[in-house]
């Protein structure tokens, strides 16, 4: 079983990083040939390293829409940035320091990470324009998303698991020193739907994180005026034709 | 022209988001276009018998050319913010007018075909194939779309229907499946000069009746040039601008500025058009064909400034794309922006203190201004993100002594579209036009009868055209709309001015 483990989490890892890399290789050769920023936008490039910045962190243009979603969708982010910056320790031997202080507000945020998604859920089902919009697989996503947050929750608060044996597997593992898992229902659950999130995040809608960054509307400056702005394919097309 | 079967929606104090009601618009497209004005643009003449293998292929080019349309389509999380943005969901309730809605018709078939989830398991992702009902679906649903950007503000991601709107339009006029307002709007205008096909004589005649109103008016001999050569400024403004209502008392004031400035300036009869229908259609190509015209005229006539006059989407390419399309424009004064708003030129003059008005004489109005989706969310004025907004307002107040604003949620970046543009200002598409100006007609009310609002400005041909339609739909007046530099002709004081018609200012010189 831990050996099932080791290979699932091999490949799931792979998958993740090639797959993603592939689809961010993917947007960064493709041309924008046109300046399309939703305007008013910033003039220059540090301006829109701002921009960028509100919408990542702040999740700016979704607070100006709709503050339920925004306020259960932001929940879940940062609980879950706060989830995962607490997880590293069990990838690493001694802990760095500022791992060792998230540590307290880690293990809470799986709550807020929890109760975010719930919100989602709930807004997916009930509101009719959401519920219209939404596949099978925009359920599933928060379903897998809240079935591994509970199964952590569980886990810290309720029934323990061997969390030394589960370090040293995943140390053991970067290493590709192959060890053994302690077999509770929760764990396995829990590091399951993590690997199978881990495989389709670059085959999903999970390539929001990504496409944010490459998305014309948020990443241009305004300066169609100022300076040529240009595709090599339109270039192309100029020259044939002038 | 039919008395188009519908209900104009009812006005009540807040547009209500309301629930979903499928297929309320599924029975409205537009004509389809005639085989001539399809092959005018290089489009096949008719849809194809390939049209499957030829749609996939148009959509897979399009998405290694485009990032916006790749990222767009990938990024979507289905959060549902942009489901009660768009002005044509909210005046119709159907759901395929939802943005998102209107995406993921072309998503589902990208899916389906493009991505490993789609083609394995197409219906849990909801991918579906492509389907000769789909392209109809895309017609109808695409041309449902007037491109304003509203979604994208409000996107977390920014994605933005217009780019998806436009790929769409351009894989149906790939396989011969065309809009014919579009269409052959460029045909004429690829084949005479502007969109309304009128030729440099009627130009010219137009023009020379302006000069007789206004020296009538004023006795002062303010000049139209048409084709000119040597001038300073090439003005280029849409062809509505020469003829309709209240259009062309734009046009008149942009004469008399440009007077009152001291500065030479010509019409072009070759690019007697600022509007560029090439965006709409989506097609870079077609887009490209018409700006180029721009820069020939201005080589031509050996102008040092080009300036547009009071267009919408005309403004979106000219002030994102011009440089893009049809520059280098180094063959003009280095010391002016390339192109120039005529809002831009006016603010200028009056900061300069070159202009005199006598703002009284827009005292019967009580003015609110329009922010255009285009120039709001596509473009800018003056060298402040945000003059877009500022600039015509400024303009405005110093012109009139009474303005207000709309609803803070309806102007500026979250300004709604009139319902007329991106293609659709055509009377076949009349019903989604009355209600997609649900929200825009539901604002002035407001401000009507709370704050004793008489007369909408606005900057955009198609803003002008679609509210005189409008208006009347909504038991308001087709008058209530003007233009802003109707109002900057109509108070400024032109030097040598003939007041004889001014009673209050007769009497002061009589006492004088």
């Amino acid at each position: 079983m831990s050996l099932f483990f080791s290979l699932l989490f091999i490949v799931a890892t792979l998958v993740l990083v090639i797959g993603l890399a592939r689809k961010i290789f993917q947007y960064a050769r493709t041309p924008a040939p046109l300046k399309i920023p939703t305007m008013p936008a910033p003039i220059n490039q540090a301006g829109v390293v701002m921009r960028l910045f509100r919408e990542v962190v702040f999740f700016e243009s979704l607070f100006k829409s709709t503050k339920w979603t925004w306020l259960f969708g932001w929940m879940f982010h940062l609980g879950l940035l706060l989830v995962l910056l607490r997880h590293l320790r069990y990838f690493m031997d001694p802990v760095w320091l500022p791992i060792q202080l998230i540590q307290p507000f880690g293990k809470y945020a799986g709550f807020a990470m929890v109760i975010g998604l719930a919100g989602l859920l709930v807004r997916r089902i009930f509101v009719d324009r959401v519920r219209y919009i939404s596949s099978p697989s925009d359920y599933l996503w928060l379903v897998i998303l809240i079935v591994i947050g509970f199964s952590g929750l569980m886990m810290s608060f309720v029934v323990h698991t061997d969390v030394v044996m589960v370090k040293s597997f995943f140390v053991g593992l970067l290493g590709f020193d192959f060890g053994t898992l302690p077999l509770d229902l929760p764990l396995m659950v829990h590091l399951l739907l993590v690997a199978l999130l881990m495989l389709l995040f670059p085959f999903s809608k999970l390539l929001h994180v990504p496409g944010l960054f490459f998305s014309p509307s948020r990443n241009q400056v305004d300066n169609p005026r100022e300076k040529r702005h240009i595709a090599p394919w339109a270039k192309a097309m100029e020259d044939q034709q002038s | 022209m039919a008395k188009a079967d519908f209900e104009t929606p009812e006005l009540h104090e807040y547009v209500d988001v309301p629930a979903v009601t499928e297929g309320t618009m599924a029975h409205l497209s537009p004509f389809v276009a005639k085989p001539d004005h399809n092959t005018d643009l290089n489009f096949p003449p008719q849809l194809v018998e390939d049209w499957h293998a030829r749609a996939l292929d148009k959509l897979d080019d399009l998405r290694s050319r485009y990032r916006g349309l790749q990222v767009y389509l990938d990024s979507c999380v289905k959060c549902g913010s942009c489901t009660d943005k768009c002005h044509y969901f909210l005046g119709t309730k159907d759901p395929k007018n939802m943005p998102v809605g209107r995406q993921d018709l072309l998503r589902k078939v990208y899916r389906r075909y493009f991505t490993f989830a789609g083609k394995y398991f197409p219906k849990l992702v909801g991918a579906e194939d492509l389907t000769r009902d789909t392209l109809d679906e895309w017609y109808s649903y695409y041309h449902q779309c007037s491109q304003c950007r509203r979604c994208s503000v409000f996107c977390p991601y920014g994605i933005d229907t217009a780019e998806i709107s436009m790929a769409a339009r351009e894989i149906l006029d790939s396989i011969g499946y065309g809009q014919k307002y579009c269409n052959e709007i460029i045909a004429k205008l690829n084949k005479i000069g502007n969109n309304l096909g009128l030729p440099g004589p009627a130009l010219q005649d137009t023009l020379e009746g302006l000069e007789e109103d206004v020296e009538d008016d004023t006795g002062v001999a303010v000049k139209y040039p048409l084709d000119q050569k040597g001038a300073d400024i090439l003005l280029v403004t849409p062809s509505a601008d020469f003829f309709a209502e209240p259009h062309v008392d734009g046009l008149i004031g942009y004469g008399k500025v440009f007077h009152e400035a001291g500065v030479s300036w010509t019409l072009s009869s070759y690019a007697s058009e600022a509007a560029n229908f090439g965006m709409f259609i989506g097609s870079y190509e077609n887009m490209r064909r018409v700006s180029l015209r721009i820069r020939k005229a201005a080589l031509d006539l050996g102008v040092k400034r080009i300036v547009f006059g009071e267009c919408g989407h005309a403004w979106r390419v000219a002030y994102s794309f011009l440089n893009t399309l049809a520059g280098p424009f180094d063959f003009l004064d280095p010391d002016y922006p390339v192109p120039q708003h005529i809002l831009e030129f006016t603010w200028d003059q009056i900061q300069k203190g070159n202009l005199k008005f006598d703002k009284s004489a827009n005292d019967d109005k009580v003015l609110t201004f329009h922010d255009s989706c285009n120039v709001a969310r596509a473009t800018r004025m003056g060298n402040k993100p945000g003059g877009q907004f500022e600039i015509p307002r400024n303009v405005i107040k110093a012109v009139c002594n009474n303005y207000v604003d709309m609803h803070h949620e309806t102007i500026g970046e979250r300004t709604f579209c009139c319902g007329g543009g991106g293609g659709l200002l055509t009377d076949d598409l009349m019903e989604i036009r009355v209600k997609g100006a649900l929200p825009r007609m539901t604002a002035l009310r407001n401000a009507m009868e709370e704050e004793g609002v008489t007369h909408m400005a606005a900057i955009c041909a198609i803003c002008k055209s679609q509210f005189t339609k409008v208006l009347p739909y909504y038991g308001m007046d087709m008058d209530q709309i003007v233009s802003v530099h109707q109002l900057v002709s109509d108070a400024i004081i032109l030097t040598g001015q003939d007041d004889d018609e001014d009673g209050e200012e007769s009497e002061n010189e009589g006492e004088a």
